[in-house]
């Protein structure tokens, strides 16, 4: 599979709601009432209940691995928590994924992600570095 | 909390054994829909044992390791002021059902910043066998 710098290889929209915090603290065993209780992140300062950033984390690479199917893998992935995703109880919360080749190299290809709420990022530094075969 | 925590190593944890519902439990919850993620059959097509965890799902294995540098007896890190900065996977395979992990961690820096403190913990994640299959590496900034 051969790309090119600057090339945009997925682009998704995740609508997540606070099912999806209850879903995400049962699966991973993160159980911070400040995902699922307004009255704790409020208590905390917070203006409301936000998404666990690892779901944020983990629902921005899924895009590059459905694009990669089976013909390679992530080899490292990082990303820097830089702005809350506040899930509204009724409205929710819709967070978007472009997913763009930023470096082919000899370490392999690096995948930038660009992922946004509310038009502002709240990822910063998020790549993906995969191999393909 | 206490910078002498620098260079610290922690006990391996117990093993985790990863298992197929836990795995499809996982990818549903951040929304992996690959039949890698779900299917044992396409999973063995592809080449792997049984069904392949999200790249994330390493996180799970980690906790273990959080929760020890939170208990430090001498670590004097308050969780309440703790906010995830930044975070890390690093693999040397993905991991996949059937495999039982055990995580080592590693204080390898404590910066302070206005008063805030960051602390990075890198957690070294391998196999039945000890072969290395994903490391782990956190940056907590535990507020003042």
């Amino acid at each position: 599979m051969s790309v090119t710098v600057g090339d945009v290889v997925a682009e998704r929209t995740f609508d997540l709601t606070r099912d999806s915090l209850v879903r995400y603290a049962g699966a991973s065993g993160d159980f911070n009432p400040i995902h699922y209780r307004d009255d704790v992140a409020q208590s905390v300062g917070l203006p409301g209940v936000l998404a666990h950033g690892m779901l944020t984390m983990g629902l921005a690479v899924q895009p590059v691995v459905d694009w990669l199917e089976d013909r390679g893998t992530v080899l490292d992935y990082q990303v820097r928590f830089t702005r809350p995703v506040l899930v509204d109880g009724e409205s929710g919360a819709t967070v978007h994924v472009v997913a763009k080749v930023g470096a082919v190299d000899d370490d392999g290809t690096r995948i930038d992600l660009t992922v946004t709420f509310e038009d502002q990022t709240v990822l910063g530094k998020a790549q993906v570095r995969v191999s393909l075969t | 909390m206490n910078p002498e925590l620098q260079g610290r190593v922690f006990p391996p944890t117990a093993p985790y054994l990863v298992g197929r519902e836990k795995v499809r439990e996982f990818a549903r919850a951040v929304f992996a829909t690959s039949p890698l993620n779900h299917d044992p059959i396409a999973a063995s097509a592809a080449g792997y044992a049984d069904v392949v965890a999200p790249p994330t799902f390493a996180v799970v294995v980690q906790e273990a390791t959080l929760a020890q540098l939170l208990a430090e007896p001498d670590g004097g890190i308050d969780f309440t002021r703790v906010v995830h900065g930044d975070q890390r996977f690093s693999y040397t395979r993905p991991i996949v059902a059937g495999d039982e992990l055990t995580a080592t961690l590693a204080v390898t820096s404590i910066k302070t910043l206005g008063g805030n403190a960051m602390v990075t913990a890198e957690s070294t994640i391998v196999d039945a066998d000890g072969a290395h299959v994903v490391t782990a590496i956190s940056t907590l900034v535990v507020r003042a």
